[in-house]
């Protein structure tokens, strides 16, 4: 206490004209020298502090934000109102569902990969599928009516989910509107859904070699129903927001990711065909014959989230063009692989309980076959068996490229799955888009990424 | 008990009888990953399901050789052939000798896969990237494998390219070692590998070298060991229901 | 919580709890909390169709600060798992909480090193609601449940031995696994 506040030590052999600051000051007290220890450093800084004039600010948005799609963590420097750099925390739903495939059976695992992306069900399910009978080596073995009636789910997937991508994005903008409408019609899909899966989102209907089920009676006139009213409803979209200024103000010029930024991140789907590229797995790679099928690839020139959304609104009118042409090809027939060491046996009628099997299947199994009966218990808890190998089956899912490297050992259960998934890839341009923007439109740049994080995480 | 039964190389006589038993065994050829043996996972003493004389080996599909045919199961000289005449006379260009950069080439099921020796994957990949003739824009990320009975490479990293240009498809392949998991980053040539490889990093310990910033991006930071690795247990815990336990899923008996 | 602490056993309680649960249960301002796809069916819950403003609850709340009800829709991992607690803990009192989907309420399916086991482990849960995901109507029901908990729910007192009651009855009560039959 009694020692003065800028006593030097007297013997260092540094002066205190090495230092910009003060060294520390020491007393003498009962229990020993103190010293005063203040880093030089921190001083600079807080000086520097005080003198700039500029207001450097971090700011985390997320991981619980309400217009972050989910779980998504920005972090955001910002500099009055300019983003000066955009980083992403993501994680924050990461699942472990491709260790767990490795623990069930091959059919097993389409009841998981329909939840990574839970936007996208089908999509999910249709690539693992794929990678899997091309790992079977059946792919050309797919029944017609199968390959239809994927495309045709595809297809209302691709409405369904670019319905939540307008409507989420118009929630974000404040655009409650388009939120109700967009929600509106994505329940007539889901209807559809319901009626054809039993379910209205994870569906698990696809599986390895074709399909768990056939359509139930009704379902073809449920969905020209629904493309007669569907036709109707996209022009009130446009009534809506193409064209309004608002909607326009806020959206043209934001998000800008050129051609050489979307192939230097990765950015596939709606983002590179907003940079001019039409680029789309359905033409250039056809899977379930989309070869067949007569459609356009929307694109724009303006890179931008405006542009975004004018594709996502055409390829909904392409979508209920494939739909249709889907329901004019549907012919009877089977609708999985007549391969009985793959199919399962039971045509999976609904019994009185609502699960599983129609009595009269299980009469005639337990009643007539022996053999039937160990075949199906056997595929049913073993399942087949996959040649030793790797493949790698890629759709166009509505957000881009969603491929699958799927490796198998020889045995009953995966030994790799991995997901590509477009929203994870996507994703990684987040900061080109957002860096040197305002922090109001990285909100719409990230809507116009349209990244779920259940495909992100996974 | 398995081991008595079944002593030495009685394995591959016994193989021979289960040609037709076992339909995953398609040749002799190929790539030793694993040996199975037993089944249901009894793998810790007395195997009493009758199956302890079940023995395995896992094959990959092994080496292909010339002419590779193309993606439409084409027989002779094909596009996969192009690709490799391109590649090996870019790396001619380049100084490189193709037969040490090119471990091995593998068609199967009309798919192209280099495995490339690590050294020289960001060499490769800069050229099939930039050579006119290969042009492959786009990268879609890499993919862990873990072989942990492929001694000396038990851990892979598997990449897929894609050419918009020439609207092809092809994987290039790198085994490293457990005890030496490193691998070249190819965030410089593909920047979009910037997130897969910290995912791959983070669930299986491979180590990208000039990454700018190798961190976890699922896991917590703070999370110990690598989640997907073979030897990382799911992590499960048992479901009790009405009166029953009933293990986790990678703790119940399986079908090998 | 306040004021109806203090107040007296008897007549004047009861007609306070019932005015005190009416007023809660008739503004219940819930909580943004979508994590996976159960978020999309509570979206879905609270746009036209389904129209959760029918029961005064269709304005979800961006802060916790000023919500009371927290719906757990989706899978909760360890990376998630302190930001739940957080936000929980951000929520002025009195608040409940909805485990929406079975991810939410006991992991579900996913088994397994990323997911959090219930998230009954990291919050106090009043209503857990099966399903993968729950209909709409599933959750409109857990939410009238729930407003009929928060009507009864007791004040001073009385609550304290309410909970008094609920843990002994809880003490008694069996362990699941020995637990046989239909579980009701």
């Amino acid at each position: 206490m009694t020692t003065a506040p800028h006593s030097h030590s007297s013997d260092g052999p540094r002066t205190a004209s090495d230092f910009d600051t003060e060294p520390s000051p020491a007393r003498e007290t009962t229990e020993g020298t103190v010293y005063n220890v203040s880093g030089g450093d921190w001083d600079e800084i807080a000086a520097a502090a005080v003198k700039s004039d500029d207001e450097r600010i971090i700011v985390n948005m997320g991981p619980q934000h309400p217009s972050t799609h989910g779980v998504l963590r920005l972090i955001l420097e910002i500099d009055g109102e300019t983003v000066t750099e955009a980083r992403c925390g993501i994680g924050y739903l990461h699942t472990g569902i491709e260790k767990n495939l490795e623990f069930r059976t091959w059919t097993q695992g389409t009841t998981f990969v329909t939840r990574m992306d839970y936007l996208t069900p089908f999509f999910n399910e249709t690539a693992y599928c794929l990678a899997v009978e091309k790992l079977l080596g059946i792919t050309a073995d797919i029944p017609d009516r199968a390959s239809v009636i994927r495309v045709m789910l595809m297809e209302l997937n691709r409405m369904s989910s670019h319905l939540v991508a307008i409507a989420t994005g118009g929630m974000e903008l404040g655009a409650t509107t388009i939120m109700i409408y967009g929600f509106r019609d994505r329940e007539l899909i889901l209807d559809i859904y319901e009626l054809i899966t039993g379910l209205r989102m994870n569906h698990a209907y696809i599986r390895p070699g074709g399909l768990a089920q056939d359509l139930p009676p009704g379902a073809v006139d449920q969905v020209r129903e629904f493309v007669k009213k569907m036709r109707k409803n996209i022009g009130e979209y446009d009534k809506l927001a193409t064209g309004n200024p608002v909607f326009k103000g806020r959206m043209e010029g934001i998000g800008y990711l050129d051609l050489a930024g979307c192939m230097a991140t990765g950015a596939t789907g709606p983002i590179v065909r907003s940079a001019g590229l039409p680029h789309d797995l359905r033409k250039t790679q056809p899977y379930c014959g989309y070869e067949d099928y007569d459609f356009e690839v929307p694109t724009a020139d303006t890179c931008d989230s405006y542009g975004r959304f004018l594709i996502r609104l055409e390829e909904m009118r392409q979508s209920l063009r494939i739909v249709e042409q889907c329901l004019d090809r549907l012919a009877p027939g089977p609708v999985m692989v007549a391969d009985k060491k793959i199919a399962w046996p039971a045509q999976l009628a609904l019994g009185p309980d609502g699960l599983g099997n129609s009595l009269d299947h299980i009469k005639k199994i337990m009643g007539t076959s022996m053999e039937a009966l160990i075949h199906h218990f056997k595929l049913v808890t073993e399942g087949f068996r996959v040649p030793p190998g790797q493949t790698y089956a890629a759709v166009e899912s509505p957000k881009g490229e969603l491929g699958v490297h799927a490796v198998s050992d020889g045995g009953t259960r995966p030994y790799r799955v991995h997901f590509r998934d477009p929203s994870f890839t996507n994703l990684q341009a987040m900061a080109a888009m957002c860096e040197g923007g305002q922090v109001a439109d990285v909100i719409v740049a990230v809507a116009s990424i349209d990244p779920v994080m259940g495909g992100v995480d996974r | 008990m398995s081991e008595q039964k079944n002593p030495g190389g009685s394995g591959e006589n016994g193989r021979d009888g289960q040609e037709e038993a076992v339909p995953a065994q398609r040749e002799d050829t190929g790539e030793v990953i694993g040996t199975r043996r037993g089944m249901f996972g009894a793998d810790n003493g007395g195997d009493t399901s009758g199956y302890g004389g079940l023995v395995r080996t896992v094959r990959l599909p092994g080496e292909s050789s010339r002419p590779y045919g193309g993606p439409a199961g084409t027989e002779g000289h094909g596009e996969f052939d192009e690709i490799a005449d391109e590649l090996e006379g870019a790396l001619d260009e380049q100084g490189l000798v193709p037969g040490n950069v090119i471990e091995k080439t593998v068609v199967d099921r009309a798919e192209l896969t280099f495995h490339i020796e690590r050294g020289a994957l960001p060499a490769v990949a800069r050229i099939l990237r930039d050579d006119p003739a290969l042009r492959f824009e786009l990268c879609t990320g890499v993919s862990g494998v873990h072989f942990p009975g492929d001694k000396g490479r038990e851990l892979h990293a598997v990449y897929h390219l894609r050419s918009i240009t020439h609207n092809r498809l092809i994987r290039l392949e790198v085994g490293v070692p457990d005890a030496d998991p490193h691998v070249p980053s190819l965030v410089d040539v593909y920047p979009t590998n910037d997130w897969h490889e910290r995912e791959t990093y983070d669930f299986f310990g491979i180590v990208f070298d000039g990454h700018p910033a190798l961190t976890r991006i699922m896991m917590p930071d703070d999370w110990q060991g690598f989640p997907q690795r073979k030897d990382y247990p799911l992590g499960g815990i048992p479901v009790e229901y009405k009166g029953a336990r009933i293990p986790a899923p990678d703790q119940r008996r399986s079908y090998s | 919580m306040g004021l109806e602490e203090k107040l007296p056993s008897g007549f004047l309680l009861t007609t306070v709890e019932q005015a005190a649960g009416w007023v809660r249960k008739s503004s219940v301002f819930p909580a943004t909390f979508g994590l996976a796809c159960c978020a999309i069916e509570m979206m879905t819950t609270g746009a036209g169709r389904y129209d959760l403003a029918r029961f005064g609850m269709e304005v979800f709340r961006g802060s916790p600060r000023q919500a009371d009800l927290m719906i757990v829709a989706g899978r909760v991992s360890q990376k998630m798992a302190p930001v739940l607690r957080q936000v929980y803990d951000q929520m002025p009192d009195p608040k409940w909480v909805i485990s929406m989907g079975v991810c939410a309420s006991s992991g579900g399916m996913f088994n397994n090193y990323a997911i959090v086991q219930g998230v009954d482990h990291i919050v106090p849960v009043d209503i857990y609601l099966p399903g993968c995901p729950p209909r709409p109507e599933m959750l409109m029901d857990a939410i009238l449940k729930l407003h009929q908990k928060i009507q009864n729910t007791k004040l001073g007192v009385n609550q304290e031995q309410a909970a008094r009651e609920a843990e002994e009855a809880a003490l008694k009560a069996l362990p699941l696994i020995e637990m046989k039959g239909l579980l009701r």
